[in-house]
């Protein structure tokens, strides 16, 4: 044996034991993420499930065809869109004026006070949450239109009413989200250097100018890191939320890509339509998470591994 | 003149405060008054809830709603299908993230074919093959309409499996070398050296996984044939979305349980069960505070 074998076999043989640590990760995400992935094929099928993954019928493009020629589809993306967009924008502005903000208060225990109150509904579920929105907003018995009332206006169908909806769903995830979102900009402000504060104090700079020329250049990265990364999201319209609030009442304005991809796939059994609306979904969102990805390492250096 | 400036500037800077304490204090209000409603409508009695009086505080103090849903069968069937996913799913969670992770934390050269595996695990959160094909597989490989069907198909989270190997791979490199001079292999140098000092972001990912699983329901929804074998989650997805399927249910109890039919009302006992679901985060709530900060800024600036 060469001193070459022989060295690449003594390497192999201590690298068995990674492969042997590995094995378990690979058996089960080959089976249910690659595994779901050749279950895409079934968007190409006549399928039906019984005759197993590879057992129908190939009829090519034709549930893609039936797909984008019902007319509700178009209707779907848009509200996807509409409804995502209004969260990215509201989940970058929302925790960002709030960090900037709580950045002010000096005294800790205030702070620490806001922070726990604040940080609390983004760990609990949508379900969770859909149950105490629906009580709380609910025309006839919710205490928010209550207060509408006494102030002297009509109540207000915040999940019933098919143009508020989508305001709701905009306004209910930056509610849940936005305190747990200022972590990471309260962490910038946290490494912003504080001889420059001093510095500019000294050349006559007022506080409104120390935030717009130094705090705001100090957390720009991250905000165009958090932004760029939320871009990924484009086609998540949030279907917990939406999927436990929406009903037939509000489907033209708040029915999105994945609440219609489960009613057709798994209520109404439609497996290779669904298939491919959730096929066109990927599609596109892999193209978005590649883009936003290679731009947040341009940007910021961010890699995810 | 400098004088006046000075003071006009520090009078500003006072409104500031008194503002931005005021809008903080609106913000911190409108995240936790939705809650107090919540629970004191939880804790009333059912006429004055039906009446619109319960605010902030209960009215008519009892206990009657928790009573009711404790004493219902299928939320403590509910309730412990949930412990079991939870206590299941985050144990193999947390195996196949830590025999993940440390093998992908190698440098290129200890661990050759490091690069081909590190792209087979991340591809799969690039691309997601959508709903009904991975509905399809846990179909054919038996897993409906058991609990392993809540575990097996998201047996590694990725994202998780990829804060820790970062970390690992951030860990002093003589750590390791020493070990291994000392005639420590790989499943020891895992098992004594770097786990040890791995805790604070295993306790991290630990805690997104019980999080996860926890608060995970569209899975019990779609993968269980029967509402008894639901995760609490979805078992409240199904009552509090469809009071009305909870009272037809009632319909069938034993008089003892009737008799809290008179103190309550599906308002009532929906919040009561919206707060039984939410102890367990609320318990683990402040580890939450602590470990997930860390863990979120440990996963902006590896790299």
């Amino acid at each position: 044996m060469s001193k070459k074998t022989k060295s690449f076999l003594d390497k192999t043989i201590r690298e068995i034991p990674l492969y042997i640590m590995l094995l378990p990760a690979i058996i089960f995400v080959s089976i249910y993420s690659y595994g779901s992935m050749v279950g895409i094929v079934v968007a190409f099928q006549k399928f039906v499930p019984t005759k197993g993954l590879f057992g129908s019928e190939w009829i090519g493009f034709a549930n893609f065809k039936n797909l984008f020629t019902m007319p509700s589809i178009w209707e779907v993306i848009r509200n996807t869109i509409v409804i995502s967009l209004g969260k990215m924008v509201g989940g970058i502005i929302v925790p960002v004026v709030f960090a900037l903000l709580l950045n002010e208060i000096k005294n800790l225990g205030i702070k620490r006070a806001v922070q726990t109150i604040v940080y609390i509904p983004n760990f609990l579920s949508w379900v969770i949450l859909a149950g105490l929105f629906v009580d709380i907003l609910s025309p006839s018995t919710g205490i928010v239109n209550q207060v509408i009332e006494k102030l002297g206006m009509q109540p207000v169908y915040f999940l019933g009413d098919k143009t508020v909806y989508p305001i709701t769903m905009v306004i209910t995830e930056i509610w849940k989200g936005f305190g747990f979102g200022s972590v990471i900009y309260l962490a910038a402000l946290t490494g912003i250097d504080p001889s420059l504060y001093e510095s500019a104090q000294i050349d006559g700079a007022g506080r409104w100018k120390q935030t717009l020329h130094i705090t705001m250049p100090g957390i720009m990265t991250t905000i165009v890191l958090m932004t760029v990364l939320s871009m990924a999201n484009i086609l998540n319209g949030g279907f917990d939320q939406i999927y436990n609030t929406y009903s037939p009442a509000v489907y033209q304005t708040g029915d999105i890509l994945d609440t219609f991809v489960y009613r057709l796939g798994i209520q109404n059994a439609q497996f290779a339509m669904s298939t491919a609306a959730g096929l066109f979904k990927s599609v596109v969102s892999f193209v978005f998470i590649i883009v936003s990805y290679y731009l947040a390492d341009r940007v910021a250096g961010y890699k995810i591994y | 003149m400098n004088k006046r400036r000075k003071i006009k500037i520090s009078a500003s800077r006072q409104a500031f405060v008194a503002i931005n304490a005021a809008v903080l204090t609106a913000t911190a209000l409108i995240c936790l008054l939705p809650f107090v409603n919540l629970l004191a409508t939880s804790f009333s009695d059912k006429m004055p809830v039906i009446a619109r009086e319960v605010t902030f505080y209960p009215i008519g103090f009892n206990t009657a709603a928790y009573e009711f849903i404790l004493q219902s069968n299928a939320f403590v069937t509910a309730l412990w299908v949930s412990v079991k996913r939870t206590f299941l799913g985050v144990l193999i969670n947390l195996v196949l993230i830590i025999l993940t992770a440390y093998p992908l934390s190698k440098s290129d050269s200890e661990f050759r074919a490091r690069k081909y595996f590190s792209w087979f695990f991340v591809l799969t959160i690039l691309f997601q093959a959508g709903m009904i094909p991975t509905y399809l597989i846990v179909r054919y490989t038996g897993l409906m309409n058991t609990i392993w069907s809540l575990i097996l198909p998201g047996a590694l989270p990725v994202f998780s499996m990829l804060v820790v190997m970062n970390y690992m791979r951030s860990l002093p490199q003589e750590l390791l070398e020493a070990a291994f001079i000392d005639g420590a292999d790989h499943y020891k140098t895992l098992f004594w050296v770097v786990l040890p000092v791995s805790t604070p972001t295993i306790a991290t990912v630990a805690l997104f996984s019980l999080v996860g699983h926890w608060n995970s329901w569209f899975d019990g929804m779609i993968y269980m044939n029967t509402v008894d074998k639901y995760p609490l989650q979805s078992y409240l997805h199904t009552v509090v979305i469809n009071p009305e399927a909870f009272f037809r249910n009632a319909t069938n109890m034993s008089d003892a349980l009737k008799r809290y039919l008179e103190m309550v009302n599906s308002r009532t006992t929906n919040a009561a069960q919206l707060f039984l679901g939410m102890i367990p985060i609320l318990a683990v709530y402040p580890f939450l505070q602590k470990y997930f900060t860390t863990g979120l800024v440990l996963g902006s600036v590896k790299g």
